[in-house]
């Protein structure tokens, strides 16, 4: 343990950030953009050294939240508590890691109030990073839908040709959510006179206030998640963010949902998604088909890896709410690995965006010819999407499946065939955009990664085929929250059981 | 020891990997601005011309295939730097671990140091306890001196094969990462290692189907090899999630030793109560049906030929599609505990050995006809397999290796001699261009066809007898297919070498400019034609014989009499795979020797088996009508309808419309006339005194 509130600094550097590039990038001239961009890199650079510290002392075999900071806020009952655990530091982490990286490549391609866009940035990390921190509801609360503002302004402002169509979209599907979540979140304080996450976790829930509250909890996370049918607005928004924007919303904002649903959803209302946890199977099969069928058939190369975005969190639904430790932790690691995996496939697009200013799949061909270092690159994050075994994104899926088939062997059949889906998409796409005869009269003197790319993608290539070979720290880190998850969900279902057979 | 078997060729390939990645990044300059053509300004013109070079370098051989009277044989593009370099370090290691594996091979089977050597943790999750180890038993080391010993041997090949290719570094490298997996695989002790492997192998053979990337058909191939083997892996995968939720490990002893309590144990399997054990063992196979191409699951292999014939050689004959069979053997303990699986093994062993034989016999393409030959040679280990004659079909397996790799190698230098013609309808005569290689390529064929003292012949026949001797409900099936089959066998293999090597040459131009292989390429095919014939008899007490229980003990679960029975076979039917093999030839010599005319005026009596055969049973355009353009239709109209119509219709797009229309609306009422508000108030006015009157008011 520290004598200091490393996750204050932690949340909080950001802030200081972004009053600096507030401050000190004045005027909108070069000089200005220049200072932003190196402000809002060195804040986050040191705000993932910081973040390491929690990684130094983290405990991996306590199940209780560590780090705690507490401190009385609002009224009664509703307090500033922050803390992580096996479950949710690893999200911090992500979040800190890849942040560096957007900064990193957004450092050319915005030229366009680039203060303002670092700003937003910095604002987004010290939301997400609050988000997975956060121990009390209203907190969280807070966090999670302060989220989407910077976001919206992301895709709104620096977006493509339809951003505002997609930013809209965007707000009012995960509005919606938002709203029936923030009824929930007041009905359980009515229930238990507090807002405080760990007293909740260990607060009985009457069965009736269960199901309405999971209801509610579900329309947020499945929205954010997104599965499916709530999933459209993350294709249009993709396709509209630029591509730091795309990292970020794959990498991260993404998992709040699956976040949600292990810190809430599974502990707190146990038996409503025992109830329901056959709607979710048939939602993620449904997801990991469906959009991998749709994937299939794109034409946009960032539209085709949102649609087996989606089709990948299917999986990570399946394995949280098989309830079985290999599910759970399967999910926690495709939440991570897909973090890695999506984030470094956008930032691969961009790559080629900023040279051509097109997605389009078939504007591509032939890339290999000139750009062997990208070439190999993406081969990497192809086969990770695709699971292949070394790479990271195998461990997460073979880890839900093998964690669903105990529980449901129809559910882990048709998601198994997301294996084969998965490769068809994916490959074809690396063959229209890489292989082939380069042929494109404009795409002849196109040129290779540059070291400021290769500074991006190069540390994600590496803990990919690390995370493949060695899951260890990912999965250990997990493992005691995750195994108490798991074993409190049981004991609650079976003593129901227990009860109905008497 | 075995880690430096199974990591050297990992080592070479990082090294040739980075070799490669330098030499290409040496030639591809970094840079995020595009220039654009025409406007000249800086080096522009320069970068033009290279483009041009990169352009025009597509390989000489992929063009070869289709138009083939062109001698393109010109190299547009320097070597990669470095080139030498790789290919001496990948072969040089490669060596080193097959000189190791033989080692090993003495230390294991004869002095019975079989050996587990952890490495270190990879999954770890509840029970779940997975840890990278390497397994060296008999069954082990066999497949460790097959993989090591015909990996070296066409890595040493492809350096005179590959000579006037740019992208040397990434061939071998790609050679070296396939030997790293394919060891992986066969040194696993769990099922996820051997998974692991498993899709390893399969991303090699991706990479080097493709390894002509400019060439459409090398990418179809290879994404359609990947695809097909998925489809696979899908069973695979099943099999051993359902091995966990039964035996709740994945450790292959712990599952050994937990498989004989699953019996009378049933799964719900999608509404089937089927027998654990059973259902285990079907989804297991489907791996190996994927990986070894058995029938339904084999259109990839035929066109996986669109890679270099080093690499037909290496992963496509001896080793990566003998997976499947070596993971039969690996998992026999298992097999051996469910009889209906036997029987679906042989069965389909049986219909591959059958099936491709046909499809054989009317290719065109000198590499398919030994592709379809592999393809129904998997077919006979199968059947092996099935009749739970393990150590037989490892033996089939062994001695496969050796002859089919030099049938492949042995293609490739006449590929070579004629200047990268693939037909042998051009061909012809060319025995007296190239007598070596046809010396050797005449062994191979020996062996292949089972000809007496040649490898083949001894464990072919002991296969059919193995089919005949067991108690399978499909053995006689089985029997009857594979002897039907080795008289096919000799007649499409006579084929080849008639139209080959014998006759008037067809391609004058390519006949008088034929020419031996560089010795990089003899020195192989030569060792691998020793092989071919000492494969056989020195190893067959080891296989087959008494020496079976002393040699492999733990490592494979024989069918405990089926050795004794194959020896109480009848004369007369023992030797029946010996006289269809001769009267295949003969069929073949009358064909194509004595009477050329035969074969054409056959295929125009009977247009429809023709057609048939050489539409491979139609089984590509079937899979294109019932998978392919499905999905891609399902695909198309859940995103535009699905997606666009219902969700986005009915969900925002809908709402904010349905928004728009009622505001709209509300706009219009408020006209701004005054008497039009009054109209209102007075209808409201109406409204509340009736209401008052009739309604609440009135109680």
């Amino acid at each position: 343990m520290t004598t200091w509130p490393v996750i204050f600094v932690v949340w909080f550097l950001p802030v200081v950030g972004t009053l600096l590039v507030y401050l000190l990038a004045r005027g909108g001239d070069e000089a200005a953009n220049r200072n932003a961009r190196w402000i809002a890199l060195w804040t986050t650079l040191i705000d993932f050294a910081v973040s390491l510290v929690l990684v130094w002392h983290f405990d991996p075999a306590q199940t209780d939240f560590q780090f705690v900071e507490k401190g009385s806020w609002l009224a009664t009952g509703i307090t500033y508590h922050m803390g992580v655990d096996g479950v949710s530091l690893p999200f911090v982490i992500l979040t800190t890691a890849l942040m560096p990286v957007c900064i990193i490549a957004s450092w050319k391609s915005i030229t366009q109030r680039v203060p303002e866009y670092m700003m937003a940035f910095l604002i987004l990390e010290t939301l997400m990073v609050g988000t997975f921190c956060a121990l009390d509801l209203v907190l969280f609360y807070l966090f999670f839908e302060g989220g989407l503002i910077p976001m919206f302004l992301i895709i709104g402002v620096w977006g493509g040709p339809r951003r505002v169509y997609a930013s809209f979209k965007f707000f009012l599907y995960t509005l919606l959510g938002s709203v029936l979540m923030l009824l929930a979140i007041m009905a359980l304080y009515w229930n238990g006179n507090t807002t405080d996450i760990p007293t909740l976790m260990h607060t009985a829930v009457p069965r009736s206030l269960q199901t309405w509250a999971w209801l509610a909890f579900f329309a947020s996370f499945a929205v954010k998640m997104p599965m499916w049918p709530v999933h459209t607005w993350l294709p249009d928004a993709h396709v509209e963010a630029p591509t730091a924007g795309s990292v970020i919303l794959a990498a991260i904002l993404l998992k709040m949902g699956g976040y949600g649903f292990l810190r809430f959803s599974l502990p707190m209302f146990p038996l409503a998604s025992h109830d329901f946890a056959p709607l979710i199977y048939s939602l993620s099969v449904t997801a990991i088909i469906y959009t991998s069928l749709v994937a299939l058939m794109q034409e946009d190369m960032k539209k085709l890896i949102a649609y087996s975005s989606v089709a990948h969190m299917g999986f990570v639904t399946m394995g949280i709410f098989a309830g079985t430790v290999q599910g759970v932790a399967g999910g926690v690691f495709q939440m991570i690995s897909h973090g890695i995996v999506s984030g470094a496939l956008f930032l691969c697009v961009g790559i080629v965006y900023d040279r051509m200013h097109t997605r389009e799949i078939a504007a591509y061909g032939g890339l290999v010819n000139r750009m062997p270092l990208y070439a190999m690159v993406f081969m990497v994050f192809t086969m990770a999407n695709v699971g292949l075994p070394g790479t990271s994104g195998f461990i997460g899926e073979f880890l839900t499946l093998l964690g669903t088939f105990k529980v449901s062997i129809p559910t882990a059949f048709f998601a198994t065939t997301g294996v084969i889906l998965s490769a068809c998409y994916a490959l074809w796409l690396y063959r229209k955009i890489i292989f082939g005869a380069l042929v494109k009269p404009s795409l002849m003197t196109i040129k290779d990664m540059t070291l400021r790319e290769c500074l991006t993608l190069f540390p994600l290539v590496a803990l990919t085929i690390l995370f493949g070979i060695y899951p260890k720290p990912v999965l250990d880190m997990s493992a005691a929250s995750v195994q108490q998850l798991v074993s409190n969900y049981s004991t609650a279902i079976s003593a129901v059981k227990a009860a109905a057979l008497q | 020891m075995v880690q430096a078997i199974v990591f050297l060729p990992l080592l070479g390939a990082i090294l040739a990997g980075l070799i490669s990645l330098f030499g290409a990044h040496a030639r591809c300059p970094s840079g995020d601005t595009v220039e654009h053509h025409g406007d000249g300004h800086g080096h522009g013109t320069t970068d033009v011309n290279e483009d041009a070079g990169v352009i025009h370098a597509s390989s000489h051989e992929p063009d070869a295939h289709d138009d083939h009277g062109r001698d393109d044989h010109h190299v547009a593009e320097p070597a990669a730097a470095g080139s030498r370099a790789a290919e001496l370090i990948t072969t040089g290691f490669l060596f080193v671990s097959a000189a190791l594996s033989w080692a090993t091979l003495v230390d294991v089977g004869f002095m019975h140091h079989d050996a587990t050597v952890p490495l270190f943790p990879w999954i770890f999750s509840g029970d779940l306890q997975v840890s990278w180890a390497l397994r060296v038993d008999t069954l082990t080391a066999v497949m460790l001196v097959v993989v090591t010993t015909v990996s070296s041997l066409v890595h040493l090949y492809s350096i005179g094969y590959m000579d006037e290719d740019p992208y040397r570094p990434r061939f071998f490298g790609y050679l070296s990462l396939f030997t790293f997996a394919m060891l992986m695989l066969v040194t696993a002790d769990n099922l996820a290692q051997l998974f692991f492997g498993w899709e390893g192998v399969g991303l090699a053979s991706y990479l080097l189907i493709g390894f002509w990337y400019q060439k459409p058909s090398a990418n179809a191939a290879a994404i359609k090899a990947f695809v097909v083997n998925r489809v696979g892996d899908f069973g695979f995968a099943l099999g051993i999630f359902a091995v966990f939720m039964m035996m709740n490990s994945i450790d292959l002893e712990t599952i050994f030793h937990a498989a004989p309590g699953l019996a009378g144990k049933t799964i719900d399997f999608l509404g089937w109560q089927a027998d654990a054990m059973t259902l285990i063992c079907l989804l297991l196979f489907m791996g190996a049906m994927g990986k070894s191409a058995q029938f339904l699951l084999h259109t990839w292999l035929p066109d996986a030929m669109e890679g270099p014939t080093p690499v037909s050689a290496l992963i496509h004959a001896a080793t990566m599609v003998t997976a499947g069979v070596f993971m039969v053997a690996r998992l026999s303990p298992l097999f051996e505990l469910s009889p209906t699986a036997q029987s679906v093994v042989m069965f389909f062993g049986a219909t591959t050995a059958f099936f491709a034989a046909t499809v054989g016999l009317v290719q065109n393409d000198i590499k398919r006809i030994v592709a379809y030959s592999t393809c129904s040679q998997l077919g006979y280990m199968f059947v092996a397999m099935g009749a739970g004659a393990y150590s037989v079909g490892m033996f089939h397996l062994f001695t496969h290796a050796f002859f089919k790799a030099l049938l492949f190698l042995g293609s490739g230098s006449v590929i070579y001699a004629m200047h990268h013609e693939q037909d042998i309808r051009n061909m012809g005569g060319l025995w007296r261009r190239i007598p070596y290689t046809f010396a050797v390529m005449c062994i191979g064929t020996l062996a292949l066809t089972g000809f007496p003292l040649f490898a083949g012949y001894f464990s072919k026949d002991a296969i059919i007898e193995s089919a005949y001797a067991s108690q399978n409900p499909v053995s006689t099936y089985a029997y009857v297919l594979t002897v039907v089959a080795a008289g096919l066998t000799s007649f499409y293999s006579w084929r080849l070498m008639f139209k080959t090597f014998f006759g008037e040459p067809h391609d004058r131009e390519h006949y008088e400019a034929a020419h031996e292989s560089p010795l990089w390429m003899l020195i192989p095919i030569g060792v691998l034609a020793a092989g071919s014939i000492l494969s056989g008899f020195p190893f067959r007490e080891l296989f087959v014989g008494h020496g079976v229980e002393e040699f492999f003990r733990e490592s494979v679960k024989m069918n405990p009499h089926i050795l004794d029975d194959m020896e109480k076979m009848p004369a007369a039917l023992g030797s029946l795979p010996f006289v269809m093999m001769v009267i295949g030839a003969f069929v073949s010599y009358i064909f194509y020797i004595r009477r050329p005319y035969i074969p054409e005026q056959l295929a125009a009596e009977q247009p429809m088996l023709y057609q048939f055969l050489l539409n491979k049973w139609y089984f590509d355009e079937l899979y294109d009508l019932i998978f392919v353009r499905p999905a891609k239709w399902i695909g198309r109209f859940l995103w535009k309808f699905g997606d666009g119509y219902i969700i986005d219709g009915f969900g925002p797009d809908g709402v904010s419309a349905r928004v728009l229309d009622v505001t709209r609306n509300v706009v219009k009422i408020q006209t701004g006339y005054l008497y039009h508000y009054a109209f209102a108030m007075l209808i409201g006015v109406a409204g509340l005194i009736t209401w008052f009157m009739f309604g609440a008011g009135g109680q």
